[in-house]
């Protein structure tokens, strides 16, 4: 069914469509539309849970344990939140903990703008001491926002990895078309504790005593290698990438989000007259590396473009790490790009 | 009942447990345990472990518990409470836990009246880091951040907790030289929790003979003196007369 909606309310339609039952968040621009939608939604359906928290930390870990309990539950935060988010994801990753985080990425550094950018990609997908054991989704467009939502809610508990959906400020504040649908498959959710009332209480095993501190440096190897092999294993089944449009030509544009609606009206506009074409990652984490070397073979020249001054790129070029493609960067932090921009670009 | 002189639902494959010769924390841990069997809670508590010396006993019970990151104990039990209402939530926490890293969450929880019990065990130092200076140091104690001295403010947190909002709430105080007080504020706390009243804190005065650097004589004695500044009992807000 087609709804005229903010991309806020879209991420609550997508949300209760995944069978989400819990929301914690604090307030914090472009991200706060997301908790007063649920809020709405909760004093009308007594199965849903909603705390506003006193900070982003306890956000993530009332988020935490409301999975813990055996629902699926999420938050949403944004720039200087997204900072103090790290704290529960990086427990999330290494209790394998599936908790879904919305961001809705403003301009930094610090308190920074409001509005939008492109720079929460490094910290987003490799925030925290951690080696990024989690799943990042760039939706470019409103109706990608509602795919990609309930997608997240899907990889968290399939893979049991924290899932994050990174969007900005653009995105969720522009209201938009868009088709609101029953998911075709929704994987379901769980207790991670309390499985049951009913103990034997001289069976050890019967209880749950989870920690996530380890006692020596062997201890600590072996549970990074676990994360790591597991995420491995689970690399083909939710990297995710797009070419637009499929073709021999000498330039390859990367970008991801919002950036990819600009990009492919340049490519509909000039691309067959300049040669070009678009790739870009639906996950920045897994990273589409083969997807993208394959894209680029042949390429003279690739332009990577992003409301960034050095992130994107970052992952390019290490994707790309001995491919000896001439690669040029577009970082515009703060900024929105414009089809016209990206034609201009192209050399 | 067996003939163990350790509460049944100690996790016996845990122990000896990992805390310091001295140490409060088991003591607490015996008066929670045995509310824990006569209350016959063992299947539907759920434990929340902060950093800290807290962490230590991660599997110290036969019970569900989970070791959180610091000071962020109290968000996990309350997003827990939400999903399981009948359950018994409890968060462990020390002297940092509570009134310093995650003071935020204490004083929220207790301000959204959440349906759970904390433990505040306080020893007045930092204990897993080698006896730091605690929101809770005694004004002149050496610790090895005040090594002239901690200076002279202190924490009532027991006390402001109490009285920051006009609600009825549950907050003691007791220490572990005293175990049958002790375990009588706690199960106080939890019937507390379980007749669906709300918060409810006991914070327990601890020995930490390791970083106060004393024998068990003045390991006592040092208990006695914070006892002088952090008196024993239960706390009763005062009703503001018009």
């Amino acid at each position: 069914m087609k709804k005229l909606l903010t991309g806020n309310e879209v991420i609550v339609q997508a949300a209760l469509a995944s069978g989400a039952l819990g929301y914690a968040g604090y307030p914090i621009t472009p991200a706060t539309e997301i908790m007063t939608e649920w809020d709405k939604a909760f004093v009308k359906d007594k199965n849903l849970r909603f705390l506003q928290t006193e900070d982003e930390m306890s956000a993530g870990f009332v988020t935490i344990g409301m999975i813990m309990g055996g629902i699926k539950a999420f938050t949403a935060t944004a720039g200087p939140g997204n900072t103090l988010m790290q704290d529960p994801l990086t427990m999330a990753e290494n209790m394998r903990i599936p908790m879904v985080v919305i961001i809705a990425q403003r301009g930094g550094p610090s308190t920074g703008s409001v509005i939008y950018s492109q720079q929460e990609v490094i910290l987003s997908g490799w925030g925290g001491n951690s080696e990024g054991y989690r799943v990042v989704y760039s939706p470019s467009n409103i109706q990608e926002l509602y795919d990609y939502t309930i997608k997240a809610f899907n990889t968290a508990w399939t893979h049991m990895f924290p899932t994050i959906v990174l969007t900005d400020g653009y995105v969720v504040k522009t209201r938009q078309s868009v088709d609101i649908y029953q998911p075709k498959k929704l994987v379901k959710s769980h207790p991670l504790v309390v499985k049951s009332y009913e103990r034997n209480a001289d069976k050890e095993l019967d209880y749950q005593n989870l920690s996530n501190t380890f006692v020596t440096e062997e201890q600590s190897y072996e549970v990074n290698m676990d994360l790591m092999n597991a995420f491995k294993k689970m690399t083909p089944k939710v990297v995710e990438s797009e070419v637009y449009q499929k073709g021999n030509y000498k330039t390859l544009i990367i970008v991801h989000g919002l950036v990819a609606g600009a990009a492919k009206e340049a490519v509909d506009m000039k691309g067959k007259e300049k040669k070009f074409g678009l790739f870009r990652p639906i996950t920045l984490n897994p990273f589409p590396i083969n997807e993208l070397k394959k894209a680029a073979r042949g390429v003279k020249q690739i332009i990577v473009a992003e409301s960034a001054h050095n992130q994107l790129q970052k992952l390019v070029k290490e994707a790309l790490y001995g491919e000896h493609i001439n690669i040029k960067q577009y970082g515009r932090p703060g900024l929105g790009i414009t089809p016209e921009e990206l034609i201009k670009l192209v050399k | 009942m067996s003939d163990l002189t350790v509460p049944k639902c100690w996790k016996l494959s845990s122990k000896p447990h990992n805390f310091c010769p001295g140490c409060g924390y088991p003591i607490m841990y015996k008066a929670l345990g045995e509310n824990i069997d006569e209350m016959k809670l063992q299947n539907k508590t759920f434990i929340g472990l902060d950093i800290g010396c807290a962490l230590l006993s991660w599997d110290f019970f036969n019970v569900d518990t989970m070791q959180t990151h610091h000071g962020r104990t109290i968000p996990v039990v309350v997003g827990f409470k939400k999903v399981q209402p009948d359950s018994v939530g409890i968060a462990i926490v020390g002297d940092g836990g509570g009134y310093a890293i995650g003071a935020q969450h204490l004083i929220n929880a207790r301000m959204r009246n959440e349906p759970m019990t904390v433990i505040v065990v306080n020893n007045a130092v930092y204990g897993m880091t080698g006896g730091q200076e605690a929101p809770t140091s005694l004004p002149g104690q050496i610790t090895s951040t005040s090594v002239t001295g901690a200076d002279q403010h202190i924490i009532q947190g027991s006390r402001m907790l109490t009285e920051m909002l006009d609600d009825e709430v549950y907050i003691a105080r007791g220490s572990v030289d005293n175990l049958i007080q002790l375990k009588t504020f706690i199960k106080r706390a939890l019937e507390w929790q379980i007749n669906k009243k709300g918060f409810s804190l006991v914070e327990v005065l601890s020995f930490c003979p390791t970083n106060w650097h004393t024998d068990a004589k003045q390991t006592r004695a040092f208990l006695n003196t914070m006892k002088q500044r952090y008196p024993v009992g239960e706390f009763k807000l005062k009703k503001n007369k018009e």
